[in-house]
């Protein structure tokens, strides 16, 4: 059991959890947050394969490394973006919720565009 | 003509070209964002033709240079480097791109000025706008899968917020709906990515296409890709984000998430299977993919009829449209490997028609949408008369959809129609056929009700300016004319008359679609016909509709399917179901 | 089973329990406070994996910065009407968690599948660093193998800032993003914020200037000296700037538009798009990164602070 593996199996459990708080938890900061997780066990995975292609004296290969990097600050730049809709949607309606309930033809219609 | 195999430590001559590609639009984003949103349109206007140019350029470049356009960037070949490489497939998708997104500036120019005082949404809608263009181009070009999963966010992170950009709650919702699962598709299709780079230690897919074999871990990374890049590409059943968005966004900006946006997922599943897996997939696998998009035309043009709103028909109709697009993985399986021959030309060259056409069809939605005030269809009575250009693009558009000669579907069905011959795989045909129908289903019924007199006093809200309807009617034709480009030039079109033999026959060829999407148009579409039918008729028509009064029930049934699947935690059951299946796939034939 | 290993297990034992809490607690505000501590444990895997370029990186942007965004919007949603029609049934969650673990068996199949041989390109990058004059390997491949990449996530932060202020409502545009916020002035947060910003900046410019050769950089850098300005903020010593500012616009296009002016550069003096010249390579590689630190300060500080409420007038 090498580091690779245990953290192999550690990122591979983080993305299920993730996967599965971000289909069932309704709340969408929830969501939000799962989506983290599920990240963070991807970025994990290409940790472990870095650690696994350890060599030339560097402990953890470099370009895996560098995809991690830029992966986390878009994922970071995707959480902000997704909090100012989440934000925004209760300020204007109370209410945080990504059901799609409004019925299409009921209400009166949108302003034109 | 068959690709050459790109040379790798060789930058071409024209390989630079490819770099401005992405660079011009990228500063045109810089310098807009720091001069503000007064003078974001003057930006763009400056921009845009020299993205176009740079464009044009490339594509008489192209056939100078073997077919392949090469730039190291750097100089650091792969695997270290990154390569940029053009083919004959980007040429054709950035020539596509650069004329929608021409149509669709000129469409949007008066809407998006900062002339009433409000800077916001000038400011945000030519950024996103070049910012989608910097994105599509690099999709086009990279050569490197971790660059096309950052073009990919690019482009969702542009695209989200021309969702919202009116504010309202419905739209906010709907973005955060397409943001959340553009997201998940990118996770998965980075998982897939580190997979890859774990057997085989470069990202390049030149490279890689060398290295991969049929290993179980590459199957599972082949599997989350392609099912992360279905769900931003919605796909039948992951379609539960497209309606609202493409329907809630302004007009313009529905244009080119129909038009464009769409397409850059896609073309990043055609650059997976055809250059890094091209000998990896099954036929389980395959037709898996083709049965999806066939069920994506007929789920998608059933509840495109039973609509009451313009531009949520239009949107289904791009639910539906996008399955076209998937018919052909199926064809293009040869002896064990995928091969580029006359089914991936049809596929790109309907990926095109259905960019331009569809752009056009939502730009001239928008002009109607403005001038009423409202888009429902059955408040449609009397535009003819007010908005002629705008109808009549409309009717392009649909008839370009349909596939009327000398139109870009119409050369893309005749390929995959030829490829299904060849393959032997007759039930293709029959769904391109059956498509064909349920286009002009939904077509004749728009322009039923745009024809019809007005059943109530006209209010007119707004002047809509007579450079945004020529713009569609431009493209409209333009998708109408699409048939005769050089298509041979860049495309692997398979010698022979695949297009001489559409004159004479074509008209008769589009009788029948309009008749048949005539009867569907009555049969599902759940809406009052606009004209009365004497009574004498009615006596005759009692068992039409009996008849029509059972397919409603189905179709009622069908509508409330897409409900259901449009569910959150049921899409996603759906992607990750489908990402097992064709992980399972793809092990049966090995 | 070394020492080292029980060690490893147990780690991932405790942030894969903290993962389990925070997708299953029932408060929200509780699952974000479980979500920064998960954060801060994964760090600690990434320096067990030997990555400490990552780790600073996921510690102060995606547990630091991360956990912070969170916090704030579960503290404004607290009063959220919380819609029952939402949660799935129970044959929904039971397909949900079955799909998960299958997703996560794959995972496993692949990882315990891993070639003995490892492809890798540790001994390139090693290889080729004589071409920059660094020797930290992940900055080499940062900043000059894959310059493009770099330069491309650039502009999608500046993407996602822009689509952050467009939500701005009409009359708050061009505005103060966030709330006026305000503090005691005896109490501790605004002792803190006297305190810390000026050791954090100094840490902050170390971190960034020491990421040449060692690990570190202008990512890890950039977030904490956010973080530093974004206290100052919290605690009310100053307020956030109006988003149309010039000087505000022009420091955020800085990071990308040097990197393009670079790279346009090094086409001009013949060679390549993003390559640099030998002699000039560390001179000109630290110049980007100065002015991508900059960007990357107040991206991030300006991300967190969110959508422009106050009109610019305030």
């Amino acid at each position: 059991m090498t580091a690779v593996r245990v953290f192999g199996v550690c990122a591979a459990l983080a993305v299920g959890l993730g996967l599965y708080g971000l289909i069932t938890n309704p709340q969408p900061l929830r969501k939000i947050i799962a989506f983290n997780i599920l990240g963070s066990g991807v970025f994990l995975l290409f940790g472990v394969i870095g650690r696994h292609g350890a060599a030339a004296g560097v402990g953890n290969d470099p370009v895996p490394q560098a995809l991690v990097i830029t992966g986390v600050v878009v994922a970071f730049a995707a959480t902000a973006l997704a909090i100012a809709l989440l934000l925004q949607l209760f300020q204007r309606t109370g209410s945080a919720t990504l059901c799609n309930d409004a019925p299409r033809s009921a209400g009166p219609d949108p302003p034109g565009g | 003509m068959p690709p050459p195999s790109p040379t790798l430590d060789a930058t071409t001559s024209a390989g630079f070209l490819l770099v401005l590609s992405t660079v011009v639009p990228i500063a045109g984003v810089l310098l807009a964002f720091v001069l503000g949103g007064r003078y974001a349109r003057s930006v763009a206007s400056a921009v845009i033709p020299l993205g176009v140019t740079v464009t044009v350029a490339i594509l008489i470049a192209l056939p100078h240079s073997d077919g392949v356009i090469v730039y190291l960037l750097g100089a650091w070949p792969p695997p270290l480097g990154i390569a940029l490489r053009a083919d004959g497939l980007s040429a054709v998708m950035l020539a596509a791109t650069a004329a929608v997104i021409c149509a669709v500036a000129a469409f949007a120019a008066a809407d998006f000025s900062a002339a009433t005082g409000d800077t916001r949404t000038p400011f945000a809608f030519w950024i996103l706008l070049l910012a989608i263009w910097a994105a599509l181009n690099t999709i086009f070009l990279a050569g490197d899968l971790f660059t096309l999963y950052i073009a990919l966010e690019l482009l969702t992170f542009a695209a989200v917020p021309l969702v919202s950009l009116d504010g309202q709650a419905e739209t906010l919702r709907a973005a955060m709906r397409y943001l959340l699962f553009a997201l998940l598709g990118s996770v998965l299709y980075l998982l897939g990515t580190a997979l890859l780079y774990a057997l085989h230690g470069t990202l390049d897919v030149v490279l890689l296409s060398r290295r991969v074999s049929a290993e179980p871990a590459v199957l599972i990374a082949a599997a989350l890709m392609t099912t992360g890049l279905l769900a931003k590409t919605a796909l039948f059943p992951l379609h539960l984000w497209l309606p609202p968005a493409h329907a809630g966004a302004p007009s313009a900006a529905s244009a080119i998430l129909s038009g464009l946006v769409v397409k850059g997922s896609f073309f990043v599943i055609v650059r997976l299977w055809f250059d890094v897996m091209a000998g990896l997939p099954s036929f389980v696998a395959m037709q898996l993919l083709g049965a999806l998009g066939a069920a994506a035309i007929v789920l998608g043009s059933i509840v495109a009829l039973r609509q009451e709103r313009l531009k949520l028909l239009i949107a289904y109709s791009t639910v539906a449209q996008i399955g076209y697009l998937f018919l052909m993985f199926p064809l293009a399986l040869g002896a064990g490997k995928i091969e580029s021959g006359g089914a991936l030309a049809g596929g790109l060259v309907q990926a095109i028609s259905h960019a331009t056409a569809k752009a056009a069809m939502f730009m001239s939605a928008g002009s109607i949408y403005a001038t009423l005030g409202q888009d429902r269809i059955a408040g449609l009575g009397g535009i003819g008369r007010i908005l002629p250009i705008s109808v009549l693009a409309f009717a392009l558009s649909g008839l370009a959809l349909m596939g009327l000669s000398p139109g870009a579907a119409y050369l893309a069905k005749a390929l995959l129609l030829q490829a299904a011959a060849e393959r032997g795989q007759w039930w293709w045909a029959l769904v391109l056929q059956a498509g064909g129908f349920f286009t002009a289903a939904y077509v004749l019924l728009v322009l039923t009700y745009a024809m019809a007199p007005a059943t109530e006093q006209v209010t007119l809200k707004k002047a809509v300016p007579r450079a945004g309807e020529l713009a569609a009617l431009a493209l409209a034709l333009c998708s109408l004319l699409l048939g005769l480009a050089p298509w041979r030039a860049y495309l692997p079109i398979p010698n022979g008359d695949v297009l001489d033999s559409l004159r004479l026959g074509a008209v008769a060829k589009m009788l029948i679609p309009l008749l048949g999407g005539a009867v569907l148009a009555v049969l599902l579409g759940r809406l009052e016909l606009p004209f009365r039918i004497s009574p004498s008729w009615n006596a005759m028509l009692a068992p039409v509709s009996l008849v029509r009064r059972a397919s409603l029930a189905s179709s009622a049934l069908v509508e409330r399917c897409d409900n259901v699947l449009r569910q959150w935690p049921t899409a996603c059951i759906c992607l990750l179901s489908l990402a097992a299946a064709f992980a399972a796939a793809m092990r049966i034939a090995f | 089973m070394s020492v080292s290993t029980i060690f490893e297990i147990v780690l991932a034992a405790v942030v894969l329990g903290l993962g389990i809490w925070t997708t299953a607690v029932r408060d929200t505000y509780s699952a974000t406070v479980g979500f920064v501590v998960y954060g801060l444990l994964v760090a600690l895997i990434w320096v067990r994996l030997d990555a400490v370029d990552v780790a600073l990186t996921e510690a102060a942007i995606s547990g630091g910065l991360g956990g912070v965004l969170l916090l704030g919007a579960a503290a404004r949603l607290q009063d959220a009407k919380f819609m029952a029609a939402d949660t799935p049934g129970k044959l929904a969650c039971v397909s949900a968690a079955a799909l998960s673990l299958l997703a996560v068996a794959a995972l496993m199949v692949a990882v315990f599948l891993l070639p003995d041989s490892a492809s890798t390109l540790a001994p390139a990058v090693v290889a080729n660093a004589w071409t920059t004059g660094l020797t930290n390997p992940v900055t080499n491949v940062l900043m000059a193998f894959r310059a493009m990449d770099t330069m491309l996530e650039k502009v999608v932060l500046l993407l996602a800032l822009v689509g952050v202020w467009s939500l701005a409502p009409d009359g708050a545009w061009g505005g103060h993003p966030g709330p006026r916020h305000q503090a005691d002035a005896n109490g501790v947060l605004v002792f803190l914020a006297r305190l810390l910003p000026p050791i954090g900046m100094i840490v902050g410019i170390y971190i960034f200037w020491t990421g040449a050769d060692h690990p570190g950089g202008a990512f890890q850098g950039g977030a904490i000296l956010a973080s530093m300005w974004l206290l100052a903020i919290m605690a009310g010593l100053t307020d956030t700037p109006p988003v149309n500012s010039q000087r505000l616009r022009l420091l955020l296009i800085a990071g990308p538009g040097l990197f393009l002016a670079v790279g346009l550069g090094g086409f001009w003096s013949g060679a390549a798009f993003l390559s640099y010249s030998p002699t000039l390579a560390k001179p000109l590689i630290l110049g980007i990164e100065i002015a991508m630190i900059v960007t990357i300060t107040t991206t991030l500080a300006l991300l967190l602070a969110g959508t422009p409420e106050r009109s610019a007038q305030q």
